[in-house]
C-alpha cells in the first residue's frame, strides 16, 4: 500500500527563536483523501503547510511527496512537482484583471508541459478555470481588476490559481476564513467535486462544521504537536481536542 | 451655502471608440491611435538630419542622450521586476571595457567588438548580480551602487585594462550618420521591444514577481531564473550603450563606471514616469540636453539644473509621461457637489 501514500511527513520540527512552532509532527496522506487539519490559533497549522510547501525549511524531520524527498526544496520546485497551496492572507496580483492572475501559473514550465498552449489560448483556459470556481463566465467579473473584487472572490481566485497548476495535492490554508456563509456554501461543493474527481486535498480550517462534513480524516494540532488523528467523529470525541479548544477541567 | 466643485476625470469618447473595431472607422480614430507611436519615431529619425541647422555639437549631444536613454530603459526594465538598481554604470562600464579590450588587444573592428561587448558585458553583469538577486528593494540597490565603485578600484589597483590611464586611440566609428542613426535605432528598438515584452505573458510574470514574489513561487515559477533573464535583457541595453560609446569616444577608462551613468538614468526615469519605458526615454531626452544647454551658466549650471529637477519632480510626482498620457486619453471637468 506504500504507493497509495502521496504525502508522508516524518517528525518535522520548526522553531522560531525560542518558540517551538511545530514539534515532531508525523502524518501521511493517501491518494484521493481529504485530510482536515484543525487546531486553536497559533497551534502551528500554517507553519506546517509552509514546511510542506518549502516556504519554511524544517529544523529536523523529512517530507516525502510520492516517495521522493522534498525536504527543504524551494517553493517553486515543490509546486512544480505538483503540490499547490492557497495562502491564508490572499495574495492576488492586485493590478491585474482576475483572469490575468492565472496567466502566471499557466506560464510555468510544469503547466506548459502538461497543457501546451500559446498566447491567447492561455486567456481562454484562465476564463474556464475561473468559471470552475464560481466566477460568472458571461459577466464582467473575470475581467475586473483584482483589487476591485470582494474578498470571497479573491479567496476563490486563490483556489483557481492552484487548479491552474493541475496539481496532485492541493493544500487549502483556511480557504473559508473571511468568507460569508453563502460564499462558503457555494465553495464547499466545488471542493467536494474536486475531491470526487480524485484530487488529494489537505484543508486547514477553523470552520469545523464545514470541515467535518467533507473531511475523510482529521488531524488536530495544539502547541505544535499532533494531539489527535482519525475520523471526524473520533477527533471530535477526543479528550485532548476538547481540552485544547475549551480548556481542561483542571484549568477552569 | 457656497457651491462647491469637485474635479471629475472621464475618458475621451475617442479613446473608448478606439478600443474596438470602431478604431478603423475614420482617419481621426486611426490618427488618435497611431500618433503617439509615429510621432516620436518620426521625430527621432529626423533629428540626425538637422545637422546643418543645429550644428555638430548638438548631434553629439543627441548620441549621448541616446546612451542615457538606453540606460534609463534598462533601469525601468529592472524596476518592473522589482529590482531597484542604482548601478546602471555597472552595465555601461562592463560593456565599455570589454569592447575597449577587444579592440585594443586584438584589433577587432567595431562591428565585431560592439556585439561582443554587448552580449559579454550583459553576461558578466548577470553573473555578478546572480548571488544578490534574492535581495529586494534597498538592499539590492546598495549592492548595485557599490559594484561599479568596486570594479573601478579593482582596475586602478591591479593596473589591468590600462589601469588609471584607460585604453585610448581605439578605432573610430565610420561617420556621424552611422553614429546618430545607430544610437537612435537602438533606443527605438529597446523602447518598443521592452513595451512589447512587458505586455506579453512573459512580462506578466515579471510584473507578478515585483508585486508578489511568494504568489509567483507558489505558481511553480522559478523567480530567480526570471529575474536573471530580466537582468540579462536590461544588461544588453546598458552594455550596448557602453560598447557604442567606447568607439564613439575612441577611449575607455575609469569614467565608464562613473556615478553619472547610475544617477542620470534614475533621475530620467523618475522625471519621465517609471514603469512605462516611454517615460524614462522622455526623461532622458529632457535632462541631458537641458544639462548641456545650461553650460552657459558656468559653475552655476548644477544649481539651475537641480532647481529645475526639483520643481519638475514636486510639480509632477507621477512623471511627465503619465501626465501627458492622462491628458491625451482623458478630460477633466468641474462638477457641482450637492
Amino acid at each position: 500500500m506504500e504507493d497509495q501514500i502521496i504525502l508522508k511527513v516524518e517528525a518535522v520540527s520548526k522553531s522560531f527563536g525560542g518558540l517551538l512552532a511545530v514539534d515532531k509532527v508525523s502524518f501521511h496522506v493517501e491518494k484521493g483523501e481529504l485530510l482536515g487539519i484543525i487546531g486553536p490559533n497559533g497551534s502551528g497549522k500554517t507553519t506546517l503547510v509552509n514546511l510542506i510547501t518549502g516556504f519554511v525549511r524544517p529544523d529536523s524531520g523529512k517530507v516525502f511527496f510520492r516517495g521522493s524527498d522534498i525536504t527543504g526544496k524551494k517553493p517553486y520546485s515543490v509546486a512544480a512537482l505538483g503540490v499547490a497551496r492557497t495562502f491564508q492572507m490572499v495574495k492576488p496580483f492586485y493590478q491585474l484583471p482576475a483572469f490575468k492572475n492565472l496567466i502566471i501559473p499557466l506560464y510555468s514550465p510544469r503547466v506548459k508541459k502538461l497543457r501546451g498552449g500559446k498566447y491567447g489560448e492561455r486567456d481562454d483556459v484562465a476564463i474556464d478555470l475561473l468559471e470552475e470556481v464560481g466566477f460568472e463566465r458571461d459577466s464582467f467579473v473575470p475581467y475586473k481588476v483584482a483589487s476591485s473584487l470582494p474578498h470571497g472572490y479573491l479567496k476563490r481566485l486563490e483556489l483557481a490559481r492552484c487548479l491552474a497548476l493541475r496539481s496532485e495535492l492541493l493544500i487549502l490554508d483556511e480557504l473559508f476564513s473571511g468568507m460569508s456563509m453563502s460564499e462558503v456554501a457555494s465553495t464547499l461543493p466545488i471542493i467536494e467535486r474536486l475531491n470526487g474527481e480524485g484530487l488529494t486535498i489537505i484543508m486547514v480550517e477553523h470552520r469545523l462544521r464545514e470541515l467535518f462534513r467533507v473531511a475523510d480524516r482529521v488531524l488536530a494540532l495544539n502547541f505544535g504537536s499532533k494531539i489527535a488523528d482519525g475520523s471526524a467523529h473520533e477527533v471530535m470525541e477526543s479528550e485532548a481536542v476538547k481540552a485544547a479548544y475549551l480548556g481542561s477541567e483542571a484549568e477552569s | 451655502m457656497a457651491v462647491r466643485y469637485r474635479k471629475e476625470r472621464l475618458d475621451r469618447g475617442i479613446k473608448a471608440r478606439c478600443e474596438d473595431m470602431f478604431a478603423l472607422s475614420s482617419y481621426r480614430e486611426m490618427l488618435y491611435l497611431s500618433l503617439p507611436r509615429v510621432l516620436p519615431v518620426a521625430l527621432l529619425l529626423t533629428l540626425p538630419l538637422l545637422k546643418g541647422v543645429v550644428g555638430l555639437y548638438w548631434e553629439k549631444v543627441l548620441v549621448i542622450t541616446c546612451a542615457i536613454a538606453l540606460l534609463a530603459l534598462s533601469w525601468d526594465l529592472m524596476a518592473s521586476v522589482g529590482l531597484v538598481c542604482l548601478g546602471q554604470a555597472l552595465f555601461f562600464g562592463s560593456g565599455a571595457y570589454l569592447t575597449g579590450f577587444l579592440n585594443h588587444s586584438f584589433n577587432l573592428p567595431y562591428f565585431l567588438t560592439i556585439p561582443c561587448g554587448t552580449v559579454g558585458g550583459a553576461l558578466f553583469c548577470t553573473f555578478l548580480l546572480l548571488p544578490v538577486l534574492r535581495l529586494r528593494g534597498v538592499y539590492f540597490a546598495i549592492v548595485t551602487l557599490t559594484l561599479p565603485l568596486l570594479l573601478t578600484r579593482f582596475i586602478e589597483a591591479s593596473k589591468i585594462l590600462g589601469g588609471n590611464e584607460g585604453l585610448s586611440s581605439l578605432s573610430p566609428l565610420p561617420n556621424i550618420w552611422f553614429e546618430c542613426y545607430v544610437a537612435v535605432l537602438a533606443v527605438l528598438i529597446c523602447l518598443f521591444g521592452f513595451r512589447r515584452l512587458i505586455n506579453e505573458d512573459y512580462g506578466l510574470v515579471l510584473q507578478g514577481i515585483r508585486d508578489n514574489d511568494l504568489a509567483v513561487m507558489s505558481g511553480a515559477i522559478n523567480i530567480y531564473r526570471f529575474k536573471a533573464q530580466a537582468v540579462f535583457i536590461a544588461g544588453l541595453a546598458g552594455a550596448f550603450a557602453g560598447a557604442f560609446m567606447t568607439h564613439y569616444y575612441q577611449f575607455v577608462g575609469m569614467p565608464a563606471f562613473a556615478l553619472d551613468y547610475s544617477i542620470l538614468p534614475l533621475t530620467s526615469a523618475v522625471l519621465g514616469g517609471a514603469g512605462t519605458f516611454a517615460g524614462p526615454a522622455v526623461g532622458a531626452f529632457i535632462l541631458v540636453p537641458l544639462s548641456e544647454a545650461l553650460r552657459a551658466f558656468g559653475t552655476l549650471r548644477v544649481v539651475f539644473y537641480s532647481a529645475i529637477l526639483i520643481v519638475c519632480v514636486v510639480g509632477l510626482p507621477e512623471g511627465i509621461f503619465h501626465y501627458i498620457q492622462r491628458k491625451y486619453h482623458q478630460f477633466e471637468r468641474l462638477v457641482e457637489v450637492r
